[in-house]
């Protein structure tokens, strides 16, 4: 099975840093200057110079080179780009699924790049909530349980669990279906439970790959919405999407492609 | 993670495939039942081998004509041989010569047709002394024993087992009647006590006569002894009275070389151990075949574990995503794994018991099943799926999250 950790190319130094004393350089990052207001505002994102490079046998595949920039607090922005363009490779880095080649992340203040699998799933469990394509429920637990899910692995007691995973429930409008398996709830319904216990960690930012993709218009435009008011009650999010109709949603576009930041509408 | 929750997401797995986990149990549970079924049928043959040769008599020693040392030269088949004399027991109950040696009972024995009235019964005549119902450890039921007067004086008297009573006067009290064995008619003085059929030695079914009377009117052939009992005055008299009788036959024999002895002494202790070593073989045979089919269980496991792995990429890959440190993963997993053991053991654990319940019924032998060895088998059983699991759920917790994502 493949998913080994994948070897550095050139000798890079993954460099050992003080998050206290990690201040990325500012003039360098597209799109804090401009907004002038927001640059008091804490990075929750911050990323710099960030390569990825895979080996398939004898090549050298460059998914991302050097990728560079930063994502505020309460932000709603969108990465865009085609298949093939590395925004995928990108969300696995922001999402702490996987170690980028070279350069340096900082997630919440923290320096994330080096860290061992078990300290990723650490911070993956404390400081992002993930929303998938493919909703991803466990199909033999309850509503509730799958958004307690989570907090088991934080270690939260059974009690309190409940009662946060019925919190998140209410707030995207399932308190009615707690109980009902994934399969007994419509697309847009299991996708309001992936959000639910995307949230229930109190992440410090929901990222949400092609989270309209298996869905309807109208459920689509409903978990947009969804989306939208996250952002309007101060959420961090990303969203990672191929669709220029979804993107349009965030308030920041960013476009991704050849593993390069093309375009970025804050810069603007 | 807490432990609560690991045990639950386990347990939870396992119901979720209830058929296949069930089969997959069933492989321990027979191994585990056939493991603990030959171990409780090799304790309870050795508790019924012990309790036949204890009820030989306590602090016993039985001198059997013939050398078991082959390499003696002039080796005489074990028991067939014709050394031992009334002489030789005589001269074993001088006090003066064998101090540590309290009785001695030498016996001869041939078969023969009893007939009373119009029943016959075929059973063994054995020629002994009036010592012998205290060096076997034996009680009369009704009437007497011989005494050493009737001995003596050739008496035409007998003392009949318990079985042989029975099936010659058939509830009719014996005592006083008369049993005929085609030469001599014998007067019923007693009856022994029931010692208890156990295993292949009947020790109720027997006409005890004088020996003089055995020798000198019933048997065909010879004067020459099947077994001499003697008894040391306690256990710790053991060794010394086997050291006397060992010396006094040598002399009497005329024989330099103790390894070319004509006759041969076993203890209690020896032919428990004989025993015991016999059986301990077999059953370790059987343990070994029963072991193997644990093995195969086991192997079950791991085919099972795999597959789960294999069929929860998807889960195991999302349950990573929310923050499940490879650790928690492999816990999972072995919990699933040890549970299937636990479950199969305790399960192989209530098949032996019913086993060693209902056998007896159809074979004679008995099964005995200890509670350590109950507990034994449920600990096996959990580890050899705890060890059978470790590599399915080392597999589970190496899954890189995003390779598990995207597979469908």
């Amino acid at each position: 099975m493949a998913g080994e950790p994948i070897e550095p190319t050139a000798p890079v130094p993954i460099i050992e840093r003080d998050p206290t004393a990690q201040i990325p350089v500012r003039g360098s990052i597209a799109g804090t200057l401009e907004r002038g207001g927001e640059l008091d505002r804490r990075p929750i994102i911050a990323i710099e110079n960030l390569w990825k490079t895979y080996h398939p046998g004898d090549l050298a595949i460059h998914a991302l080179r050097g990728v560079t920039f930063r994502v505020n607090e309460g932000e709603f922005v969108a990465f865009m780009g085609p298949s093939g363009s590395g925004k995928s490779t990108l969300m696995h880095i922001m999402g702490c699924l996987d170690n980028p080649t070279s350069g340096t992340y900082l997630l919440d203040g923290q320096d994330v790049s080096g860290m061992s699998e078990f300290q990723l799933a650490r911070i993956r469990n404390r400081r992002i909530g993930f929303v998938f394509q493919g909703y991803n429920l466990l199909p033999r637990l309850s509503a509730c349980r799958n958004v307690e899910l989570p907090l088991v692995y934080a270690g939260v007691p059974p009690e309190q669990r409940r009662q946060r995973a019925l919190a998140e429930l209410a707030k995207v409008g399932l308190s009615e279906r707690v109980q009902h398996r994934p399969t007994e709830l419509s697309g847009g319904q299991q996708q309001r439970v992936a959000i639910a216990r995307a949230l229930v960690t109190n992440p410090a930012v929901v990222l949400a790959d092609e989270p309209t993709g298996n869905l309807d218009s109208r459920a689509a435009v409903e978990i947009l919405d969804l989306f939208t008011s996250l952002h309007q009650a101060g959420r961090t999010v990303v969203l990672i999407t191929h669709d220029a109709d979804v993107a349009a949603v965030a308030d920041r576009v960013v476009q991704v492609r050849d593993g390069q930041i093309e375009s970025d509408s804050a810069a603007v | 993670m807490r432990l609560r929750d690991t045990l639950r997401s386990g347990l939870e797995a396992l119901l979720g495939h209830g058929l296949r986990s069930l089969l997959t149990i069933l492989g321990i549970l027979i191994g585990i039942a056939a493991v603990i079924l030959t171990v409780g049928l090799g304790e309870g043959a050795q508790t019924s081998v012990n309790s036949e040769i204890s009820a030989l008599g306590s602090n016993l020693l039985v001198i059997t004509p013939g050398s078991t040392e082959s390499s003696s030269g002039v080796f005489a088949g074990f028991g067939t041989s014709t050394t031992l004399t009334l002489a030789d027991a005589d001269a074993l109950e001088s006090k003066r010569v064998a101090p540590n040696v309290l009785a001695v009972a030498p016996t001869a024995q041939q078969p023969a047709t009893l007939t009373a009235g119009s029943s016959n019964w075929t059973t063994t005549v054995v020629g002994t002394t009036a010592s012998w119902l205290s060096v076997r450890d034996r009680q009369v039921e009704e009437g007497g024993f011989f005494t050493s007067a009737q001995v003596k004086d050739a008496a035409d008297v007998t003392v009949l087992g318990a079985t042989t009573a029975q099936e010659l006067f058939a509830g009719e009290s014996p005592l006083g009647q008369t049993v005929n064995d085609g030469n001599v008619a014998l007067t019923v003085i007693g009856v022994l006590t029931s010692a208890g059929t156990s295993g292949s030695t009947n020790e109720d079914d027997m006409a005890l006569v004088p020996i003089s009377t055995a020798q000198q009117q019933i048997f065909t052939e010879g004067s020459s002894l099947s077994d001499v009992y003697a008894t040391a005055i306690n256990s710790a008299a053991l060794s010394g009275a086997y050291q006397e009788i060992d010396d006094e036959l040598l002399a009497l024999h005329h024989i330099d070389e103790p390894s070319a002895a004509d006759f041969t002494i076993t203890t209690q202790n020896q032919l428990q151990a004989t025993a015991n070593s016999v059986n301990r073989t077999l059953t370790d045979l059987l343990a070994g075949v029963a072991t193997i089919s644990l093995l195969v269980g086991g192997i079950g496991v791991m085919n099972i574990m795999l597959v789960s792995v294999t069929e929860r990429v998807r889960e195991i890959g999302l349950r990573k995503a929310l923050g499940a440190a490879p650790g928690e993963i492999r816990r999972q997993f072995l919990v699933e794994a040890a549970s299937l053991g636990l479950i199969g053991g305790i399960g192989g654990v209530g098949m032996g018991v019913v086993g060693a319940i209902v056998i007896p019924h159809f074979e004679s032998s008995p099964i005995t099943i200890s509670a350590l060895a109950a507990v034994g088998a449920v600990v096996v059983a959990m580890a050899i799926g705890l060890v059978f699991g470790v590599y399915p759920a080392a597999r589970a917790a190496r899954l890189s999250p995003i390779v598990a994502l995207r597979t469908e």
